[in-house]
């Protein structure tokens, strides 16, 4: 009989059955930003209206993007990567005495220097991924703690490269320069001078690398069977295990993955700074796993999104910028406002959370 | 199925004997313990000279690198036992601490600082206890806030406290206006120096107190029953009428006020602040000591013990890599490689495989006896 | 090999540190068979199918497969997959995050990509065919536990199997749901798969099973044809034992001596909470054996975690002795006396890395107070009178209780709830996933409290145990009380009838 009711019930499923929970939290955070972006348009007027202002959200958080994106994909197996911001920071480092050393970039031709600075770049965050991911995936510990233990670690290596700023210097580094003042102009989008003249809005190259990044990391979670088993082994690794699939490598892949965009993210942040600094990147990770949180990833893993946490930066910025034109410009209402928004957001998903397990009793 | 039997019982008596040994948790922190030691006693023997000196003040003190290990790491000792309780019941760490002692630091300087035109002879005392109860409550209700998250809506503890982690040093500076505040009271510094007359920093005292009370509290109470029941599991726990939120909202408060004996300690040391470094890294000390005294960073089963030794070989490794002349910045780095190092000593894969080790060391023990007989 | 064999496993040895939990077993499946393997708690099944799908490395022995010469070395779940050897586990070990269609193909697939549209047509042919009520889009975590449950075995059918194991497929499921999947098991042995079977209930290896192999031990007893094998003698080859235990309990003319006019130990009315259960009265009386009964999810479960406050309670009045009391919370029940032993040992009953001893104080130092905890003596005195008492095998009391077996666990948690020292004691199955032999004891244990004066709820999905042990029977049937027997009525045909509701 109840399965016969069941068979009934299928037959009825509408829309909300259908809803996972990756998409619910997805439409939950569009809504958040529309609806900020345009009452922050309504109410403070001005500079929200400008398209460049949108667009210099973007500028301003690339590095961010993608840190966030490869927060998300550790998040979705259930894992945390809290060495990304302080990853970024000695790779801005790394990079920037690298750039500033004379005796080795001046016999590179121009552009050599600056490829080779990216590949130092990338190579350490892939460094700091595969470790990271051995330890967590095959010596099965706690994501937290290796990964915090790998912050300090990046921390420290920082001060030791060099304890104070460094910042590149135009006049031996020209091919570095031009690519980080760069302006790619967006089509169509753009405003009126006062004289009438159409300026078009621009990004830096930094943002179209960024959203390549998550172009690319989209096609992965959708349709990719990496991309699916990262969602599995999230879900429920010993399933996924039972299911045939690696959870060990998967767990891997998913922080050297992560490992990798910390050292994109840290080349993005490079580029925008021009300098290398031990106080640069300082709390990034926070700001990572708040924007991935509040795009939808869920903490406990398996659920979660790319163009989820593109809104979640988005987001997160927006109302960082709305805090700032309000008139509260002391530096410690940015960090203030970042965890007053991560804890609205836990809060609503651990309510949600709590409301889909009351109902399947 | 006959044979096994008296291996069994042999095994089980060999097993004892070696558990107590060495396979007790105290072992990690005293061989860390000891390996510092003969690491220092070979660098630089005069390492654990104690000498008793003439401080600026004009009484005897004891000095040297001991006395500064056990004097610095009393902060680390006291946190260690809020976050060994808060483990154990939550299963998560704390990471908010040293935001949380920035906080506690800035309430106490801004209540005295604001009283201070008025301070007289032995209203100090009063104007002390009440900054001191006043940063007790503020850190209790922070705990209760970071717990409340933890307990109520069942938000991992390390990210329930990222907020505070975020937002803490912030609070810390706001409190202040971001004012640079110092107190010119030589009284106010004795709580994080010496008690004039006396040749041991007052830090090593309220340390004391502060294990004592634990001590006490745990012999007198249920808590080690309970909080260990709910970190084990906690649904079974509720269903044998214990209340696994309360016990959870109570570790965190605990670890509160030891944030606010911290913070206390920590701004009468200098007495001033500076919100950005204040307690700086502490938290990954604090987790550092937990996990050094082979607790399961998981939850569960707890050693106070062991966690309280842990914090004071840390304290000793921050002195080493010191005297080893490694610059205060680029310590974490060293510390990180310490950190992986037991990660990969606890790491359940190893420590299985030493569990099999010891299993068939056993094994062969008890053959070795049996054969003997 | 010989033909027809499907599966063959020589040899197979498998130690636990201290313990042997298979010694030189041998086991052999043919083709189209359903085969049963069976074992009391301990016994070396589970070990067994685990050493077969590679998530336990052999200690020693030989797999042999059809279609494959010699040996073959599995070393993962992976390795089983690709072998065709496919599994459907007890708790459903899929993930609940993703869709149902995902579910049933992943990690199986081949090629870097996902092919969603095909994955989909492909799932939703397959459900239909097996008459699953699910959609291929659906999230898995919101379809009940018996179409997650189904949807394993979907996914296992999909696989091409040589070999299908089927690891206690059915305790999750309602009879019709049973039937359903015996229907499947016997489309699937036409088709040439050979099924391992392990259950515990004994009349479904009757129905569907061809052979029986049993274990004890961690040894091989033998390898049985259906019709050779008598009930009787199965369960004494489990037990290693002639069984004649069974035949001793009998409920007899206790009932007559219950006074049903009395002023009841516990009584309540329009007792309601969250879960999803009809207000309902219920009264128990001194001495007195009742048990509530119906399928799984009628509520026989939730009514009596109502009764101690497990869940939130959100109407009803209750009476203890009499007099109105307050029950929002397990310990209001527990200060009036109510012990509750749970459904679900693990998750609600043992606390895992505690010793025997703290898991036997606890309720009663939960009782006694936050402030004043027990000396050791006075919890080690406890612990060993009460591990003499119910002959729990441990090798101390400072033992964890995770290292016991389940029969043993369960004893300890019955200790916990005996020391409390209850006037009414709720046991929601004690008797699940146990071997035969503590089964026995438990139902003996519960007749003797009852004489001594305690009032008991016992609840079972045996209903043999039900009708040995209760004097009273409340049916439940979608979350509503249906029916009270008593006397004459308690017997299996007159159960069955009014758990399945109608006239009849």
């Amino acid at each position: 009989m109840s399965a016969n009711t069941e068979v009934l019930n299928v037959k009825k499923l509408k829309g909300r059955t259908f809803l996972t929970d990756t998409n619910l939290l997805l439409i939950i955070t569009v809504l958040v930003f529309f609806s900020m972006y345009t009452s922050a348009v309504q109410f403070l007027g001005s500079g929200f209206t400008k398209p460049q202002m949108f667009f210099n959200i973007l500028n301003e958080n690339a590095s961010l993007l993608v840190l966030s994106c490869g927060m998300t994909l550790v998040m979705i197996t259930g894992g945390i990567d809290i060495s990304v911001g302080q990853v970024t920071c000695l790779v801005c480092m790394a990079s920037a005495v690298f750039m500033n050393d004379n005796s080795i970039t001046g016999a590179m031709p121009e552009g050599q220097a600056v490829v080779v600075s990216m590949l130092i770049a990338l190579g350490i965050g892939l460094a700091f991924g595969i470790v990271q991911g051995l330890l967590v995936a095959y010596l099965e510990f706690q994501p937290f703690i290796v990964t915090l233990a790998g912050m300090f670690f990046a921390k420290g290596m920082t001060t030791i490269i060099c304890s104070d700023r460094v910042n590149i210097d135009n006049e031996i580094n020209h091919a570095f320069y031009k690519l980080s003042t760069t302006e790619v102009s967006v089509p169509f989008i753009g405003s009126y001078n006062k004289l009438g003249e159409f300026i078009p809005a621009f990004v830096e190259v930094g943002v179209v690398v960024a959203l390549i990044v998550v172009a690319l990391l989209f096609v992965l979670l959708r349709w990719t069977k990496l991309g699916r088993n990262f969602y599995a082994v999230g879900g429920n690794n010993q399933s996924a295990n039972m299911l045939g699939i690696n959870v060990k490598l998967t767990k891997f892949l998913a922080h050297v993955l992560c490992g990798l965009c910390a050292g994109i993210g840290g080349y993005l942040f490079f580029l925008h700074a021009r300098s290398g600094s031990p106080l640069h990147a300082t709390g990034a990770e926070m700001n990572a796993i708040a924007s991935s949180i509040i795009g939808g990833t869920m903490l406990s893993g398996g659920v979660g999104n790319i163009i989820g946490t593109l809104f979640g930066v988005l987001s997160l910025s927006t109302i960082k910028n709305i805090v700032t034109s309000l008139g509260l410009e002391d530096p410690w209402w940015t960090n203030i406002t970042v965890a007053i928004m991560l804890c609205i957001f836990l809060l609503v998903q651990s309510v949600i959370l709590a409301r889909k397990n009351r109902k399947k009793k | 199925m006959t044979t096994p039997e008296p291996k069994l019982k042999t095994g089980r008596s060999v097993k004892d004997i070696f558990g107590k040994l060495f396979f007790n948790q105290l072992l990690i922190p005293l061989v860390a313990l000891l390996f510092l030691v003969i690491l220092n006693l070979f660098a630089d023997p005069s390492f654990f000279k104690i000498t008793l000196e003439k401080s600026s003040t004009g009484f005897y003190i004891l000095s040297g690198n001991l006395i500064s290990i056990i004097d610095n790491g009393s902060e680390l000792a006291i946190l260690a036992i809020g976050m060994t309780l808060v483990t154990a019941a939550s299963g998560g760490q704390d990471i908010s601490v040293g935001s949380a002692i920035a906080i506690a630091g800035s309430i106490v300087l801004r209540v005295i600082k604001g009283l201070s035109p008025s301070i007289s002879g032995g209203e100090l005392a009063l104007y002390l206890i009440f900054a001191f109860v006043l940063c007790v409550i503020v850190s209790a209700l922070f705990g209760a806030f970071n717990g409340a998250l933890v307990a109520f809506f069942k938000i991992q503890p390390m990210v329930a406290t990222l907020i505070l982690f975020t937002a803490g040093r912030s609070i810390a500076a706001w409190i202040n206006n971001n004012e640079n505040i110092s107190i010119n009271d030589d009284r106010f510094k004795y709580f994080g120096n010496f008690l004039p007359g006396i040749p041991v920093p007052t830090p090593v005292f309220i340390s004391a107190i502060c294990m004592i009370v634990i001590a006490v509290v745990l012999k007198f109470t249920n808590l080690r029953l309970y909080s260990q029941a709910v970190g084990i599991n906690s649904s079974s726990s509720r269903l044998n009428g214990i209340n696994p939120k309360m016990i959870k909202l109570l570790t965190f408060i605990i670890l509160g006020v030891c944030v606010a004996v911290c913070g206390f300690i920590k701004v009468s040391r200098t007495a001033s602040i500076t919100y950005a470094v204040i307690a700086n890294n502490i938290e990954m000390d604090a987790i550092l000591a937990v996990a050094l005294g082979g607790n399961n960073l998981g939850g569960g089963k707890f050693n106070m013990t062991a966690s309280i030794i842990g914090a004071y070989v840390i304290q000793f490794l921050t002195t080493t890599l010191f005297k080893f002349k490694v610059s205060s910045t680029a310590i974490s780095a060293y510390k990180a490689v310490v950190v992986i190092f037991l990660i990969i000593l606890s790491a359940p894969v190893v420590r299985r495989g030493l569990s099999n080790l010891k299993n068939k060391y056993i094994a062969s023990r008890s053959q070795v006896k049996k054969e003997g007989v | 090999m010989e033909q027809g064999t499907v599966l063959e496993m020589r040899g197979i040895c498998k130690y636990f540190p201290g313990v042997r939990a298979l010694e030189q077993v041998d086991f052999t499946l043919r083709e189209g068979e359903i085969h049963a393997l069976m074992g009391e708690n301990g016994a070396g099944k589970s070990t067994l199918i685990k050493v077969l799908t590679g998530v336990y490395p052999k200690d020693g022995g030989v797999i042999l497969l059809s279609g494959t010469d010699g040996p073959v070395h599995i070393k993962s779940p992976q390795d089983a997959q690709n072998a065709g050897i496919a599994t459907v586990y007890q708790e459903i070990t899929l993930c609940p995050n993703l869709t149902v269609a995902e579910n049933m193909y992943i990690g199986r697939t081949k090629g870097p990509v996902t092919n969603w549209r095909k994955m989909i047509s492909d799932a939703g042919r397959l459900l239909d065919e097996l008459g699953i009520p699910a959609h291929p889009k659906q999230q898995l975590g919101n379809c009940s536990i018996a179409v997650q449950q189904m949807v394993a075995i979907a996914r296992a059918v999909d696989m091409e199997c040589k070999v299908l194991i089927l690891d206690e497929p059915t305790s999750s499921l309602d009879e019709q749901e049973v039937q359903k999947l015996f229907k499947l098991m016997r489309d699937l042995k036409a088709k040439g798969v050979g099924i391992i079977f392990v259950t515990h209930f004994l009349e479904q290896v009757y129905e569907v099973c061809d052979r029986i192999t049993v274990l004890r031990d961690g040894q091989l007893v033998g390898e049985y044809i259906i019709e050779d094998l008598p009930r009787v003698q199965l369960v004494s080859k489990m037990l290693g034992k002639d069984f004649d235990d069974m035949a001793d309990i009998k409920s007899d003319s206790d009932t007559e001596n219950i006074d049903y006019e009395s002023t009841p130990v516990y009584e309540a009315m329009g007792l309601t909470g969250t879960t999803g259960i009809k207000p309902f009265d219920f009264e128990i009386h001194k001495g007195e054996v009742n048990g509530f009964t119906g399928l799984l999810g009628s509520g026989r479960s939730e009514s009596v975690r109502a009764i101690f406050g497990a869940d939130r309670v959100t109407r009803g009045v209750v009476r203890i002795d009499g007099k109105p009391v307050k029950i929002r919370k397990p310990l209001d029940a527990m200060k009036h006396g109510i012990s509750y032993l749970p459904e679900d040992r693990k998750l609600d009953g043992i606390v895992g890395d505690l010793s025997v001893r703290d898991n036997i104080i606890l309720a009663l130092q939960v009782m006694k107070g936050f402030f004043k905890p027990f000396s050791r003596a006075q919890a080690e005195q406890f612990a060993d009178e009460y591990i003499k008492l119910l002959n729990i095998k441990t090798a101390s009391s400072d033992t964890p209780i995770k290292s016991l077996s389940g029969g043993n666990q369960q004893k300890v948690i019955l200790a916990r709830w005996l020391l409390a020292n209850p006037v009414y004691l709720i046991l929601d199955e004690p008797t699940r996933g146990i071997d035969v032999g503590t089964k026995v004891e438990i139902q003996k244990l519960v007749l003797k409290l009852a004489s001594e004066g305690k009032s008991v709820t016992f609840i079972s999905s045996e209903i043999d145990e039900m009708i040995r042990t209760c004097s009273r029977l409340i049916v439940m049937r979608d979350g509503k009380v249906v029916g009270e027997l008593k006397g004459k009525d308690l017997n299996q045909n007159k159960i069955m009838a009014t758990i399945a509701g109608g006239e009849s």
